[in-house]
């Protein structure tokens, strides 16, 4: 019999999948607005998929970035647009080629690096359970350097977005 | 065969955990029910009105003294309030989107009731301890589900195709979002000093060490005025504010899917309150009755020590929302993002100067 765990995973994983799907081709709606709310349920899917993992820290901090702000914006944006214009526009054929080949490359990449290497567990590393505690104590001990590195790209991304946003500068 | 179902942990956690529960979402439904009664009744006091006192099943009057009293009390009026939601038309309009107009309200009341389950509104009962999930990381599952409440109101404001509900749902998506950051913030310091995300350990700090509201009283009052802009209370009611948006982002709706949008409001009341009780209060903790309750009447007089200091926070929503004017919106955006946030984080830094310099 299969275990709990184990099914919880397949249900995740096919809800990202699903959701991650319909977020980007819908047969039903061509509605921007549902796009960003089937992302929303991707990522809480992807949410679920850390607690399975034991990184409630990552679950938590996924649903508190992704869906609670990052998306909440795009939504904000999208509802600013016309989406009238947005929902008649026809599917470029080209891109639509060229994306699914992007994708099937991708996978083909995944797959074969996933068929080569050998589990996390069996090859002696250590798994990080998901304390907060231990967390912080990676990223600011062994990872410190690239940690700061992010958080001063993030601080560039911040001021260019004000100064681009700004009509006139004083 | 039975008897193996009983003993098994499992089982026995399913079973105790669908108890809490039931009982959990009972209380805080009742809760709600007569929040909007004492609502009503404080307003009226500052008014200087009466309230309603008028409302009673005709049997209930046939008791001697007691049913009068109740009447004049209201006591009666949130069953004819929750009655006359159910039966009044439920209006869709015409040119509404109607799946997310359907589907807002419920996205809009799930997240207030969700928050609550890592709440430990007691210390123990018997052998389970009065908390529904007991998580590693309470306080970061409570803002993520905090965050994904703005999507009703804003789904609500949209789906509604109308300019009043759009503007309220625009304003209230970047009025929560705004407050979240510093809401969050203002809790970091609260956990640079216990040195724990769980709440029960939270609560047990507290009890040896006295309450958290006396080491960080700047991170109160962030937390507490956020606390109103998040539940888009007045004085921060501009989502709604029905002297220039009607009702903002629930002008269009009616009869329940209306009252989900209420109880959504003063769930999130309840939910704040007790979040305020746990994180600043003490939780269930007496500052001379701090140990975990060994027996079942210990336990209740836990939970009852819980819900009056979660009544006492709940009276100053309601109070404050009758004493302060409207704020106007730069005024809120103003406050929240260029002195909230510079504060919490100064408290932060100052907080962990004084961890590091008393731990050396």
């Amino acid at each position: 019999m299969p275990q709990l765990t184990d099914l919880l995973f397949y249900a995740f994983a096919g809800m990202t999948l699903l959701f991650g799907f319909l977020c980007v081709a819908n047969p039903l709606s061509r509605n921007p607005v549902t796009s960003a709310m089937f992302l929303v349920l991707t990522i809480i899917s992807m949410a679920g998929l850390f607690v399975l993992l034991h990184a409630f820290f990552l679950a938590a901090v996924q649903i508190l970035v992704y869906a609670g702000a990052v998306m909440v914006l795009f939504l904000f944006v999208i509802m600013l647009l016309d989406l009238k214009e947005e929902e008649r526009r026809k599917l470029n054929k080209v891109a639509v080629g060229l994306g699914s080949l992007a994708v099937l490359g991708l996978a083909g990449v995944l797959v074969r690096v996933l068929a080569g290497a050998t589990p996390l567990i069996a090859a002696g590393s250590k798994p990080v359970e998901g304390s907060t505690r231990e967390l912080g104590r990676i990223l600011f001990q062994s990872y410190l350097l690239p940690f700061e590195i992010l958080s001063i790209l993030l601080l560039v991304a911040m001021v260019g977005a004000i100064l681009l946003s700004k009509k006139e500068l004083k | 065969m039975l008897e193996n179902i009983f003993s098994d942990p499992t089982f026995q956690f399913v079973l105790f955990s669908a108890a809490k529960i039931a009982v959990v979402f009972g209380v805080v439904m009742t809760f709600v029910a007569y929040a909007v009664l004492v609502e009503r009744k404080v307003s009226a006091a500052i008014q200087d009105r009466v309230g309603p006192n008028r409302t009673a099943p005709p049997l209930a009057l046939k008791i001697p003294v007691l049913g009068r009293l109740l009447q004049r009390w209201g006591m009666f009026q949130p069953m004819a309030d929750g009655l006359k939601f159910i039966l009044k038309e439920d209006f869709t309009p015409a040119y509404v989107r109607t799946v997310y107009f359907w589907l807002a309200p419920a996205i809009a009341v799930i997240p207030a009731f969700l928050t609550l389950a890592v709440i430990p509104f007691g210390s123990t009962l018997g052998s389970q301890k009065m908390v529904i999930a007991d998580l590693n990381v309470g306080i970061l599952y409570t803002f993520g589900i905090v965050s994904l409440g703005v999507y009703g109101i804003v789904l609500a404001g949209w789906s509604s195709n109308s300019k009043y509900p759009f503007l309220g749902g625009i304003r209230s998506s970047a009025q929560m979002i705004s407050y979240e950051i510093a809401m969050g913030m203002s809790v970091v310091s609260l956990f640079l000093i216990v040195g724990d995300l769980n709440l029960m350990n939270l609560i047990q700090w507290q009890a040896d060490h006295g309450w958290l509201v006396l080491y960080q009283p700047v991170a109160f009052v962030i937390f507490l005025v956020s606390a109103f802009a998040e539940t888009n209370r007045l004085p921060f009611d501009m989502p709604e504010s029905e002297s220039e948006l009607i009702g903002g982002y629930h002008t269009e709706y009616s009869s329940m899917k209306f009252a989900l949008f209420f109880l959504g409001e003063y769930a999130n009341m309840i939910a704040s309150s007790a979040m305020m009780v746990t994180l600043f209060f003490g939780g269930w903790s007496l500052p001379w009755l701090g140990k975990p309750a060994e027996t079942l009447l210990g336990g209740l007089v836990h939970i009852g020590i819980f819900i009056a200091k979660m009544i006492v926070l709940m009276l100053v929503f309601i109070w404050v929302r009758w004493m302060l004017p409207r704020f106007r919106y730069d005024q809120l955006m103003d406050l929240g993002w260029r002195r909230f946030i510079p504060a919490a984080l100064a408290n932060i830094v100052a907080t962990a100067l004084g961890v590091a310099l008393l731990n050396r």
